[in-house]
């Protein structure tokens, strides 16, 4: 009987390890499903510097009806939210942060992936992006006293007016800045107690993925922020036309395969819904600069104002 | 049967790590002192030595003025909004990590019950810097006036009753708008501030940001008049708060005073009386009294003051007085020898001068310094006891017949921090708080404290204003006629 010769596995270097593939999935309601639809789509990496775009992974492809799942779950997300101290908001939004710069390593590589950035570059994006959040941490809280105030009206009555939340927000999210313009864009809404329903980039959709792995380990409730990767084309009119959506922010528009924001802003006209329209002037849509100073403006978009009268007197 | 008895329950030590002697922190390190003497800080609970600590001479107040200065000049000053937000943040963060050792620490130094130094005291304190670390770089946006700048090196002063929260109201608005700060802690309560600078070591603090000299009055005075100084922010009684202005003027030093309070808590005949009880309580005897906007002048119309003052009692015979490290303790200890020797002395006024005095049956410690809750009913406006602060678990009972004298007896007095209105009609509520020369007015509820909500007072209670988007104000200079 001879010695019988055991199959012997080559060693391999560490670097050269078998990886493990993550599976991008959507964020609906603080979980992380597949499309209803079974769809799903090839995305492939921005070309860099003579090198040719790659496969990365295949993004579940949204449908129409994941929007109108994603609504639901926002819809019965938003007391709470709208309704939790704004100290408390503030803690979550700076717990993301907080997670954000713990998987910044990560996000880097992603957004370097998908945008064709330098390893560098894409540090320095994610820094950005991780930074943005801190900003609007520290807004919950003064809001209010920015934007609000007691009206001193000619009578014997208290006045005070009071910035509020709008409901839910439809996001069309930046095609271009795959983190930073996203954080840009959803930041803002939420800080104030909005819940929001994001359409990521359509060809650049895996960093709004791993965000939503940040999200959903900072205690932000689910169903605060959900996000859902797909074809604008058949995501954005849902959105517009949706009657449960309250405001709409179409920075996303520009760039967006099959998209015109002016058709948008009219579905949008349905129901009333405050419309952040793109960037640019004329009917062109144009992608800002989301290293710019954000100011106040995307969250003043998506704000009511309450006032409140209460007589004085004996 | 008479009321529930309760079995101890004692917050562990274990978690405070004390040191036998304390330096002053300056420059980032701790160090000893120059002038070389030295004082102990006791539990006032049991008068168990807690450690010593620095006594700060001139020479160290000096040395710590140069350390903030040079941090000013160098590092801290060019800094950004979005950096010092940054490390106001971590220190928030660490503050809720250490949370419970902040809160025991506090507990034992101070004498107070261990669940308001837990639930009032330090998350508050912690909250105080979350919030102020999002102004850092916000301050465009407050409504100052156009580009707001640091005032640069701060000398601020706080006192006993709430040790840690007195240094976050300090702390924290001063470093968000790119001060540095030498701040002095009472004489009988420095260790949670020297507990804050270690935790400044954890966050990575530039050195110099913030300096802790410990010490009593005299090293005080040496930083309120330290001509490297350009703040002053004081947390005190109101004569020393008279001093400090004294001290500073014609010089180019500009100061925020919060200083004492004889608020009156007024309780209409259509008040919801079990909660406005609530309210009386928390109101006087929250924190032993030790707090200048205690509700210490209750103010009843004449209609229901005897229901009230009835219920009133009732409600205090349950209050459980004793180890403020039990966590059912209601009332802690006195903060020391001197104010109890105070609180004695003001109450024998009150006695001599005819009002009648009634505290519910409690056995004090034998050890420590102790007072039960007291009421005094029949106190007329002209009594020292409806002048003086008391400071102390000490209640005066007046009534009025009209919103127009409720309003005037209230105004009666050289303070005006903070008021309490008890109605369960708005607009009444509203007409009143508008009457008030008061710089906080709580309807229906009492000692609520919020880092979104201005405080401060009116008239003799000091100038100035802390927490919320006006308590920056103090803290930056903007353009404009000085």
């Amino acid at each position: 009987m001879s010695t019988p010769t055991t199959a012997r596995t080559p060693a391999r270097r560490p670097d050269s390890r078998l990886d493990v593939r993550k599976t991008y999935k959507l964020y609906i309601g603080g979980a992380f499903p597949r499309s209803e639809s079974g769809r799903s789509y090839a995305v492939h990496s921005a070309p860099a510097a003579r090198r040719a775009p790659r496969f990365l992974a295949n993004a579940a492809q949204g449908s129409r009806k994941d929007v109108r799942d994603a609504v639901v779950a926002a819809r019965g997300a938003f007391a709470g939210w709208a309704g939790a101290t704004a100290y408390n908001r503030g803690q979550v939004l700076y717990r993301v942060a907080e997670v954000m710069e713990g998987r910044a390593e990560q996000l880097a590589a992603e957004v370097a992936d998908a945008e064709g950035l330098t390893p560098a570059r894409a540090q320095v994006v994610v820094s950005a992006a991780v930074d943005r959040w801190v900003w609007y941490a520290g807004w919950t809280d003064k809001l209010a006293q920015v934007l609000g105030g007691l009206n001193p009206v000619a009578g014997p009555y208290f006045d005070l007016s009071a910035p509020e939340p709008t409901g839910v927000v439809g996001i069309l999210a930046p095609q271009g800045s795959t983190l930073l313009g996203l954080v840009s864009v959803i930041a803002p809404a939420i800080c104030s107690g909005n819940t929001v329903v994001v359409a990521t980039s359509e060809a650049r959709p895996l960093p709004a993925v791993t965000l939503a792995e940040c999200l959903a380990t900072s205690d932000v409730p689910g169903g605060v922020v959900n996000l859902v990767t797909g074809r604008s084309v058949e995501l954005a009119p849902t959105l517009a036309s949706h009657r449960d959506i309250n405001a709409i922010d179409l920075a996303g528009a520009a760039d967006a395969v099959g998209v015109a924001w002016g058709d948008l802003e009219a579905a949008a006209a349905d129901n009333l819904k405050r419309v952040l329209r793109p960037a640019g002037t004329g009917p062109a849509a144009v992608e800002p600069d989301w290293d710019d100073d954000p100011g106040l403006t995307r969250v003043r978009a998506f704000l009511e104002t309450k006032t409140v009268w209460h007589p004085k007197g004996r | 049967m008479g009321k529930l008895e309760y079995a101890p329950a004692p917050e562990s030590r274990a978690v405070v790590d004390l040191q036998a002697s304390y330096g002053l922190f300056i420059g980032g390190e701790f160090v000893e002192g120059q002038g070389g003497s030295t004082f102990t800080t006791i539990s006032p609970a049991t008068e168990e030595v807690l450690a010593e600590v620095t006594e700060g001479s001139a020479a160290d107040v000096d040395r710590a003025v140069r350390a903030a200065r040079a941090a000013y000049r160098g590092m801290w000053g060019r800094m950004s909004g979005a950096d010092r937000g940054k490390y106001l943040f971590r220190i928030a963060r660490i503050m809720q990590e250490r949370a419970r050792e902040l809160a025991v620490l506090e507990t034992l130094d101070n004498g107070k019950p261990i669940k308001e130094s837990r639930d009032v005291d330090v998350p508050l304190a912690a909250a105080h810097f979350f919030y102020h670390a999002g102004w850092a770089d916000k301050l465009g946006y407050a409504g100052l006036g156009p580009s707001p700048r640091p005032v640069g090196v701060v000398g601020q002063v706080i006192p006993w009753n709430f040790p840690l929260l007195m240094l976050a109201w300090k702390i924290a608005p001063a470093l968000a708008c790119g001060n540095t700060v030498v701040l002095k802690p009472a004489e009988t309560t420095p260790l949670t501030a020297l507990l804050f600078a270690e935790i400044c070591q954890q966050a990575d603090l530039p050195a110099g940001v913030v300096n802790i000299v410990t010490g009593a009055g005299a090293t005080g005075q040496a930083l309120v008049e330290h001509p490297g100084i350009d703040k002053v922010a004081f947390t005190g009684s109101t004569s020393v708060g008279r001093q400090i202005a004294r001290s500073i003027a014609g010089t180019r030093k500009r100061a925020t005073l919060e200083l004492g309070g004889k608020a009156a808590n007024i309780v209409y005949d259509d008040a919801p009386i079990d909660q406005a009880v609530e309210g009386i309580v928390t109101g006087i005897f929250f924190n032993q009294g030790h707090v200048c906007c205690a509700g210490s002048r209750l103010l009843v119309q004449e209609s229901v003051a005897d229901e009230v003052v009835r219920r009133l009692k009732r409600r205090l015979e349950t209050l459980r007085v004793g180890d403020p490290l039990d966590k059912n303790t209601d009332l802690g200890a006195i903060n020391s020898a001197a104010q109890l020797e105070r609180i004695r002395e003001l109450t024998d006024i009150g006695e001599r001068e005819g009002a009648e005095r009634w505290s519910p049956a409690c056995d004090l410690p034998s050890r420590g310094f102790w007072f039960p809750p007291t009421v005094f009913t029949g106190v007329a406006q002209a009594h020292t006891i409806a002048q003086q602060e008391v400071f102390g678990p000490v209640l005066s009972v007046l009534t009025f017949r009209t919103p127009q004298e409720a309003v005037a007896k209230a105004n009666n007095t050289p303070y005006g921090l903070s008021a309490g209105v008890w109605s369960e009609k708005g607009s009444l509520i509203l007409w009143t708080a508008d009457q008030l020369r008061a710089g906080v007015v709580w309807a229906n509820t009492f000692n609520r404290f919020d880092p979104t909500s201005p405080f401060g007072g009116y008239k003799e209670s000091g100038y100035g204003r802390e927490g919320g988007r006006h308590g920056l104000e103090g803290y930056v200079t903007t353009g404009g006629h000085p």
